[in-house]
Parts: C-alpha cells; sequence; structure tokens
C-alpha cells in the first residue's frame, strides 16, 4: 500500500511539475494571446464566409464555429505533445526525464494539461468570439451528454497524442515528418470544418478512429438535434469514444515502454540532431 | 544498502550499429565497450579515467538505464539495469558535464523544483535542498533569475545542483566540471568529497578525463581506453607500478620529428607534444643512464634543451605506460 501511495504521488508530482513551465509561460510571454486567438478566428471566419456565400443553412456557421474552436485541441496534441519529445531531446531534457523513476505518461500528462490551459482559452476565444461576430446560437439539448462527449473526445484525443509522442522516443525528424503530415489531412477527415457524414459511410467510419471526429459530430448533433446531419446517433458515437479512450490509453501505455525499450537498445534515447 | 557492490558489471559489451548506405565502405559496428568487469564498494569515490571516446559515457548510459548492453550483465546496487531499470532510477542520479537543464522561462529555482516533482519530493524538501545546493554552488543570490539569463557556467552549476535533489544513493558525474573555471571546479570537487565523506554508503561514480581531478578525489580509479579497463587501483597503488621508473619531462626547441625517440634503447614509454614555440618530450625510461642516449638524440636533431624536470609519476605517466600515449591525444575512434 506504501508502495502504491508512493507511485501515486509520485505520479500527480510530476505531473504538477511538468505542467508548471507551460502554465508559468503563459503569463511570462503573453505573445501567445495573439497568436492563439486572434489568427486561428481568422481560419475560422474564411469557412463562415464560404458557407455564407453559398446560402447554407445558419446551423453550418456554428459547425464552423464549433470545428474551430475544436482544432486548438488537435494541435496542442501534435504540437505541443506528441512532438514535444524531439524537442527535450535535443534539449537534453529528455534523458534527465528517463533516469527519473517516474511515468513517462505522468510527463506527458503534465505537458498536456499545462498546454491546455491555453488552449482552452483559445478555443473559448473561437467560440465566444465566433458566435458573437457570426450571431451563431446554440441550443445545448442535452449539458451532461454534451460534457460528457467533450471530456471523452479530450480523453482519447490525448491518447492518441501519447501514442505519437511514444514515436518521438525512437525517431527524430522521421517523426516530426510524420507529425506535419497528420496535420493538414485531419483538418479533412475530422471534418472540422463540415460535417463528417457528408464525406460517406466508409471513409467517415475510418476517419472515427481520429477522436476528434465522432467527438465533433456528437457536440454537434447535441447542439443542433434538427439539422439532422449526424454521421451516427449520439449514443453510439459516445460508446465508440468511451473505447477509443480506453484502447489509446492502454496502447500508449504499451508503445511508450515498447519504443523506449527499443531505443534504449538501439541506443537512440539521447542521440540529438536525429 | 542490502547488496555488498554499489555498482557491478560482470563482462559487459555494448556494440554500437552503423547504418552505412549501399555501395559506402567501412565497419558496420563500433565496439564501445567489451567485457568491462568492475566493482564498486558502498560509500566509494570511484572514478573512471580514460580519453575521450573510451567508453565512459556509454558505461555510464549503461549503468543511467538509457542504453542496454549488448552482452554481459550490469547492477546497480544490486539490481540488474536491464531487468529492473524503475527500481535503479530510484536510487540514482547523474550529471554530465557540458549539459544544462530545464526551461529558460523558468527561474533557476522554478526549473530546479520541476525535476524535485519527478522525484516526488514534497515542495518543502524541495525548497530546502534547492536552497541547500544553490549555496554550495554559488548561485543562492540567482535563485529568481530566469535561467535564460544565466551564463554557460552557471547554467552547468544549476545542472550540477539538480543531480544532488534526490540525494541519491549512487550518483554518476561524467565529467561534471568539463569547461567550468578553476575556481568553480575547485569548489564543486570539495563538494563532491564532502558529500561522499559525510553521507556514509553514498557512492559517486565520477568519469573524468582529468588526471588531478581522479588523483584528488578517488578512491580507486579504474583506467579504461578503447571499451576496456586496462588498471583498476587507488591512484597510489597505480602510480606505484612506476616506482622503480625514472620520468622525465624535457621541453626543447621546436624539433621536425619525433618517432624515433620512442625507439631509443632505455626508453620503456614515450610521448612528444609540439606545443606553441617549443617541443615537450616526456619519458619513462627504465633507469637515469637512459637519459644521456635522450640528450644526444635530443642535440642529433638539432634542438637545444629548454627545460629538464624528473618528476614523480602521476596518473598520466599510468596511463601512458598502460596505453602507450597520453589522455590529451586522440584515440582516432
Amino acid at each position: 500500500m506504501n508502495n502504491f501511495r508512493r507511485e501515486v504521488m509520485v505520479f500527480l508530482r510530476t505531473v504538477r511539475g511538468r505542467a508548471y513551465p507551460r502554465l508559468i509561460g503563459l503569463q511570462r510571454e503573453k505573445s501567445w494571446m495573439f497568436f492563439e486567438i486572434f489568427l486561428p478566428l481568422l481560419g475560422t471566419s474564411a469557412f463562415v464566409f464560404i458557407y455564407r456565400a453559398l446560402g447554407a443553412k445558419p446551423e453550418f456557421t456554428g459547425f464552423v464555429v464549433l470545428g474551430g474552436a475544436m482544432t486548438a485541441y488537435w494541435m496542442n496534441v501534435l504540437w505541443s505533445m506528441a512532438t514535444q519529445f524531439y524537442w527535450e531531446k535535443e534539449t537534453g531534457n529528455l534523458a534527465l526525464y528517463l533516469i527519473a523513476p517516474t511515468s513517462r505518461m505522468a510527463i506527458l500528462l503534465g505537458m498536456a494539461l499545462g498546454g491546455m490551459a491555453a488552449t482552452t482559452v483559445r478555443a473559448l476565444a473561437v467560440l465566444l468570439l465566433g458566435s458573437l461576430v457570426f450571431q451563431v446560437t446554440f441550443t445545448v439539448s442535452n449539458w451532461g451528454a454534451l460534457v460528457l462527449v467533450f471530456l471523452l473526445t479530450l480523453v482519447a484525443l490525448y491518447g492518441l497524442g501519447m501514442i505519437f509522442a511514444s514515436a518521438f522516443l525512437l525517431y527524430g525528424r522521421e517523426a516530426w515528418h510524420m507529425a506535419n503530415l497528420l496535420q493538414e489531412p485531419v483538418f479533412l477527415l475530422s471534418g472540422f470544418y463540415f460535417p463528417i457524414k457528408s464525406l460517406g459511410f466508409w471513409i467517415s467510419a475510418g476517419a472515427s478512429l481520429i477522436p476528434i471526429t465522432l467527438g465533433l459530430d456528437a457536440m454537434r448533433q447535441i447542439l443542433y438535434p434538427q439539422a439532422g446531419w449526424g454521421f451516427l446517433d449520439v449514443g453510439t458515437e459516445t460508446t465508440i469514444l468511451a473505447l477509443l479512450s480506453v484502447v489509446f490509453l492502454i496502447a500508449a501505455h504499451r508503445m511508450l515502454l515498447f519504443l523506449e525499450n527499443v531505443a534504449r537498445r538501439e541506443g537512440r534515447l539521447t542521440v540529438r540532431g536525429q | 544498502m542490502n547488496h555488498a557492490c554499489a555498482i557491478k558489471t560482470e563482462n559487459l559489451g555494448r556494440v554500437y550499429q552503423i547504418k552505412r548506405k549501399r555501395g559506402e565502405s567501412g565497419p558496420t559496428t563500433l565496439v564501445a565497450l567489451e567485457d568491462v568487469n568492475l566493482a564498486v564498494r558502498h560509500g566509494e569515490l570511484f572514478g573512471l579515467l580514460g580519453p575521450n571516446g573510451a567508453g565512459k559515457t556509454t558505461l555510464i548510459k549503461i549503468l543511467t538505464t538509457l542504453l542496454t548492453p549488448t552482452s554481459g550483465h550490469a547492477f546497480v546496487d544490486g539490481i540488474d539495469v536491464v531487468e529492473n531499470p524503475q527500481e535503479v532510477r530510484r536510487r540514482i542520479n547523474m550529471v554530465s558535464g557540458g549539459e544544462t537543464c530545464g526551461y529558460g522561462l523558468l527561474t533557476v529555482e522554478e526549473n530546479l523544483w520541476m525535476f524535485t516533482q519527478f522525484y516526488g519530493l514534497d515542495s518543502k524538501t524541495a525548497r530546502e535542498r534547492i536552497q541547500s545546493m544553490l549555496e554550495v554552488v554559488g548561485l543562492a543570490d540567482r535563485a529568481k533569475t530566469k535561467s535564460y539569463h544565466l551564463s554557460t557556467g552557471m547554467k552547468q552549476k544549476m545542472n550540477f545542483a539538480r543531480g544532488f535533489l534526490n540525494d541519491p544513493q549512487i550518483l554518476f558525474l561524467d565529467e561534471p566540471t568539463l569547461g567550468l573555471d578553476v575556481q568553480t571546479s575547485r569548489i564543486l570537487r570539495d563538494f563532491v568529497k564532502r558529500w561522499v565523506r559525510e553521507r556514509p554508503g553514498k557512492t559517486i561514480l565520477l568519469t573524468t578525463h582529468y588526471m588531478a581531478e581522479a588523483d584528488e578525489l578517488c578512491d580507486r580509479v579504474a583506467i579504461i581506453d578503447q571499451g576496456k579497463i586496462l588498471a583498476c587501483d587507488t591512484p597510489a597503488n597505480l602510480k606505484r607500478r612506476l616506482q622503480g621508473a625514472s620520468i622525465f619531462k624535457l621541453q626543447t626547441t621546436p624539433l621536425e620529428t619525433l618517432d624515433h625517440f620512442g625507439r631509443l634503447p632505455g626508453v620503456s614509454q614515450f610521448v612528444g607534444h609540439r606545443r606553441n614555440g617549443h617541443t615537450e618530450l616526456n619519458f619513462i625510461l627504465e633507469d637515469e643512464n637512459a637519459l644521456v642516449k635522450v640528450l644526444d638524440a635530443v642535440q642529433a636533431k638539432g634542438g637545444h634543451l629548454l627545460s629538464l624536470e624528473k618528476r614523480e609519476p602521476t596518473l598520466e605517466d599510468v596511463f601512458i605506460h598502460l596505453v602507450g600515449r597520453g589522455l590529451s591525444d586522440e584515440t582516432g575512434d
């Protein structure tokens, strides 16, 4: 029991310790506000104007604003968590993390939570400013379901991010290129700016492996129950998201262990400029 | 501290695979460690002395669980580093000289606090240890300075302090004074010595290519070159191996060629360097009579003697005696 308690304390303190630089960075480098709030709003606005020019229903403006807000979390997972091990390796911090008797998932969770503060501000800013500027009205049909879907989406998404992060224990630039490759296609496949149903059943089903796809679709259905653009019903999507959360977290744990061992064997854990 | 040895290696080996492009020639493997057998006792300050590329850092990476061996076994506090790395990590820490740590936006104490969290220290204990270590390394007045404002030397000192914060049972210091000024190096060396002496059971494995550092600090020293341990004993015993030998250092006017000095009768080892404006010749002679031949050879090459010094053996002489070249010479690997 003492060992268990000690492990839990080390885990929690690691999360706190690694989240700290991110949180303190928000206070000390305020330029992020411009980049994280104003610029994403521009990208979202472009899609709103396209829908309006095409005479689309007002719900589509709401779809876009919600998609714009959720983009922030995908970017956070990709650039502030998955690829972060690359920079940690280059600066020499990774070796110091790895010789500490702590969980790699705790370090990644710390990064994620620390980064989530800025990300949530960005998401809220897009949601609120977008709603104000484009006069979007959301009618939440079920607050409980909305919060549950949102949280499950984040858990599954950050689990997926941890799987990507494990690749950086072994690879350097190769993994970096993979992250670059993932950014834009995921914007398309997860339906950030349009209902995923329009891609057809099989593509939508394949894209559902990206948690944000089903998360967005379910949230849109909860916010616009009459729109009729849902891919699967909310209950099914929530269940799949719950399954993805569990599967991705377990897979991340195993991948981190497995790739760390491979990297130790091949001597790649501390190789820089890879 | 249940085990006889703090660190033990059995026939430890590490071979790196070298990836070559198709058609590119050259070896496809690099032997970094070969059949290394070491036994470091609890409470020892143990030195690993060798030139760059000798395998010191590879050995430390294996012992700190960052790398797995390709043959043999390594144990830290009796725990196999491959079988149970997490248990090993609870007992160790590492400082690599020339390295920095943390994030520029954080202050010195914030950076150090962050690392204490990875060991599960409560904040009160963490802050006490941070304060005490900052005083040791002379950074107490910089505690609130963001680390990107620190000089390289100060960042290294912060990294040095980090290594002691979890109060490890076994500490690995990999060239800890690399690149630091003389005064700072002296302060850190004194602290390392005190840390081991005042805390029974604490062990340090120090790698260095500074002979004086190893001589001054270490209870025992292992000399390593090209992945092999050549000798392991106390500095005094290692130097005693050369007790019968006569060791001379000569400075002459610049000489064109040096190769023939090693072949002179009575010369057991020779290392020569061309320095700015003069040539330095180091000899280990079988007996003092051989010096006459050396001086004749200098004269025959058109050189003039600038200084002549007979001295006591140092660890560098031991290294030269064992390897046939100086520690500062490149190994070529």
